[in-house]
């Protein structure tokens, strides 16, 4: 397998990593905990093959998982921030409620227990050569982008700076005007809408959608944002390193040198031996997973 | 400067109640443009509640608080700021993880186009540093500042919002002398340009040093106020209690005939090159050695932050040690339990009441066994009995109040909780006690008392290790002095040699003479 080969594997499978990262950072600087990451991929992708099915187009599509994202993201601000409930509940509340919606109407909409048909995608499954399929699809350049974006977001705009306030120490923020709930609401809807954009690439990148298709990306994402202590930057860098693995694994399980069950494991064990080794050292926002008063 | 008759400031019958407890009633306030004006009150007369519902972060129950004339009960901080007053709280409102001036800019950032204009806010905010007299690096992290420095950046907020009002809540509370100092002239210029400051403070020597008129709070309610040129101390405290205060007791005075008669008799307790690591820093305490000889009180000066709680939490066995040995008596204990060192004779009143010195849900009769719980027991359970005789007897000897053991120790008085703390911990059969700020939070009444009893203790041929913030209490109190600074013992004197002047320099970090 040729290098360049390899990179876009890398980047195809980091895509999705890339924005649910992206989105956790944003919310989690805030203070407020992104437990529910994966259940905002999961809306995504089924809304993104939902909305591409009825209307034959992926930038359709795109919209309507950006939308579920938002809607879902709202749902966790109200429970978590107007209603203080407790934000770990709350996240995994969203993840389970999501897996049960997608299923419903998978089933009311395509009448099937696994899986939707085909729908229209950005680009064509990788025939000849996935390096150039990729560089054709704009989600791709979107997460790759959305790194960089967020960097400036969080480090140059006074949104950011207020985010970064709000999720350390919510109190000195309010004392100086600041709206403590508008600010985490707002960072938590956006959260919900770029690791939705996640979710919309995976569907629409297998041109359909399958039950629980997402598989725990959004936990790794999590993983990712703490093993990159909650900067963007490095949270993205730690999402190619977990993709690199992956697909390290992939090519590994056609040689046989080892049991395929332990090459599977690769990432996972990356994830655990990168956190117990970082860890000590990631300091999260002060304020995380505290409610305001 | 405005017509100086004209008050500025003017809260009237100010009522605010939290649940059952009603920090204000009736308190009313008069400040006039262009004074410091002092707020004085023992911990918990309401004088900060007074003072937020003053600058917008509580809505008072009823009453009137008018700015220059216009009435803004109930406003919000946003229009006290537009308003121009400003408050520096007692705990920091920094985001330690930003630079002084993104805290400083923070609610009204420069722009340019979408984002923040950072070179413009690094140059607005030095310049007004420099303009007021204010020694700050605007670009360094606040998690690296002093705590001195810190307060800085906090009065350098609400100028860069334009406070012509400053409102102070107990700043003195963490500085060192000097740092005192610089504050007083940083006020005092602030004042002499047109500004109006109140200061919170519940310490009558820096009333009577800095301001020009005085409010005196009570219970919620205001009860005196006068002129600070035409009173004295002694008036004030009587405002403040309700009663005649023996000041000498709390006075910078040591009991007359008790220094130096601790015999050199073998030590209680022995700390040689102790080292141990803090949250943040590797060497939170570094290479300290001392020892504590019976009836010998070793009062530790600093100020805070300079390795005095990680210091006490290792001596106590609540933090584990780097390196060093502490012995206690004559056992070596640096790898003991916390209640192995307690049954060698090791008792602790915690920095921290409500954290590490109670369950504030637990009844007081549970709060006073604590620790001693294995032997309040019959067969599998507690001997309710017994605990309850435990209880009543040191309510009685302690005069704990409400005398009742089965009210829970939340709903006590900050004084009667720390009553509770040394009633446990100084009825057992200790021989090493652990003090640290054994009155932060207390009422005068209370101050009194618990200076009694770890004088009592030092009668008894009990070693005496006092950690406090408070200078006064370290010179009213020890027999020897220490000064910490930067987790390290930079001197120890007896005690007719330590004087706030030869001390002040040394709690700075200026090298011993």
């Amino acid at each position: 397998m040729r290098f360049v080969d390899f990179l876009a594997q890398v980047i195809r499978i980091a895509i999705p990593y890339l924005f649910a990262a992206a989105g956790g950072v944003m919310a989690e600087k805030a203070g407020v905990v992104s437990l529910a990451l994966e259940g905002f991929m999961l809306s995504g992708a089924f809304a993104a093959v939902l909305g591409s099915f009825y209307s034959g187009s992926p930038w359709i599509g795109l919209l309507c998982g950006i939308v579920a994202g938002l809607l879902f993201g709202l749902v966790h601000a109200v429970a978590s921030i107007r209603y203080r409930a407790d934000q770990i509940v709350v996240g995994i509340a969203i993840n389970l409620l999501v897996i049960g919606i997608t299923r419903f109407f998978l089933r009311l909409a395509f009448d099937s227990s696994s899986n939707s048909p085909r729908v229209a995608g950005f680009s064509e499954p990788a025939q000849g050569n996935i390096f150039l399929a990729s560089l054709s699809n704009p989600l791709v350049w979107a997460g790759l982008l959305s790194v960089p974006l967020l960097t400036w977001v969080m480090y140059r705009t006074p949104f950011g700076l207020r985010i970064r306030a709000v999720g350390e120490h919510p109190e000195a923020a309010e004392t100086l005007g600041i709206r403590v709930p508008r600010v985490r609401y707002g960072a938590v809807a956006l959260s919900g809408m770029l690791a939705a954009m996640g979710g919309v690439y995976l569907a629409l990148d297998q041109h359909q959608f399958t039950d629980g298709m997402t598989a725990g990306r959004g936990f790794i994402a999590l993983a990712a944002i703490i093993f990159g202590r909650w900067d963007p930057a490095r949270a993205g860098i730690a999402c190619l390193l977990f993709a690199a693995a992956e697909t390290l694994q992939i090519q590994l399980q056609g040689t046989q040198a080892i049991p395929s069950q332990f090459v599977q494991m690769i990432p996972y064990v990356l994830t655990i031996v990168a956190l117990a080794g970082v860890v000590k050292r990631s300091v999260p926002p002060a304020a995380l997973g505290r409610s305001a008063d | 400067m405005n017509d100086p008759k004209a008050p500025m400031i003017l809260m009237r019958r100010i009522e605010k109640s939290f649940g059952p407890v009603r920090a204000n009633r009736n308190a009313s306030l008069e400040v006039c443009a262009g004074e410091i004006h002092a707020l004085v009150g023992e911990n918990g007369a309401g004088k900060s509640t007074l003072m937020r519902i003053l600058a917008g972060l509580y809505k008072p129950d009823a009453g009137i608080v008018e700015v220059n004339g216009q009435n803004v009960a109930g406003w919000s901080t946003a229009d006290a700021i537009a308003a121009n007053v400003g408050m520096v709280h007692q705990h920091f409102m920094l985001v330690p993880t930003l630079t002084v001036t993104e805290n400083v800019v923070l609610g009204r950032e420069p722009k340019r186009g979408l984002a923040i204009d950072m070179a413009r806010a690094l140059l607005e905010v030095q310049e007004l540093a420099q303009q007021f007299g204010l020694d700050i690096d605007a670009r360094s992290c606040v998690r690296d500042l002093s705590v001195g420095v810190s307060q800085r950046v906090e009065i350098l907020k609400t100028l860069f919002r334009g406070a012509r009002i400053l409102i102070l809540d107990e700043p003195t509370a963490v500085l060192s002398p000097p740092e005192i100092q610089e504050l007083w002239k940083v006020l005092r210029r602030l004042r002499d340009g047109g500004g109006t400051i109140i200061l919170i403070t519940h310490k009558l020597d820096e009333v009577m040093e800095v301001s020009d008129q005085i409010t005196v709070m009570r219970h919620g309610e205001t009860t005196s106020r006068m002129k600070t040129s035409e009173t004295t101390p002694a008036e004030i405290a009587r405002a403040m209690v309700g009663r005649d205060v023996v000041l000498e007791s709390i006075a910078p005075t040591p009991p007359a005939g008790e220094l130096g008669t601790a015999a050199p008799r073998a030590p209680l307790l022995e700390v040689q090159n102790l080292v141990v690591a803090g949250p943040n820093r590797s060497r939170a305490v570094d290479g300290v050695t001392f020892s504590i000889h019976p009836g010998e009180i070793l009062g530790i000066a600093g100020v805070e932050g300079n390795g005095q709680t990680e210091l006490i939490e290792a001596l106590a066995g609540l933090r584990s040690v780097s390196s060093g040995t502490i012995i206690l008596g004559s056992r070596d204990v640096t790898l003991t339990s916390v209640r192995e060192r307690s049954a060698a004779g090791l008792a602790h009143i915690p920095e921290d009441r409500q954290r590490r010195g109670l369950v504030l849900d637990y009844s007081v009769g549970d709060n006073l066994i604590l620790g001693d719980q294995h032997e309040f027991t019959r067969g599998a359970q507690l001997d309710r009995q017994r605990i309850a005789s435990n209880a009543n007897t040191k309510i009685q000897h302690f005069d704990v109040r409400p005398a009742d053991s089965m009210l829970p120790v939340r709903a006590l008085s900050g004084g009667n909780q720390q009553k509770v703390v040394i009633a446990r911990e100084m009825s057992g059969g200790f021989s090493v006690l652990l003090a640290s700020q054994p009155t932060r939070g207390v009422d005068v009444g209370a101050i009194e008392f618990i200076h009694a009893q770890l004088r009592e203790a030092r009668t008894q041929d009990k070693a005496v290790l006092l950690v406090s913030a408070e200078l006064s209490e370290i010179l009213a109190l020890s027999d020897r002095v220490a000064v910490m600074y930067g987790g390290r013992i930079v001197s120890i004197v007896p005690r007719a040699d330590a004087s706030k002047e030869f001390l002040g320099p040394l709690m700075t970090g200026a090298s011993a003479a």
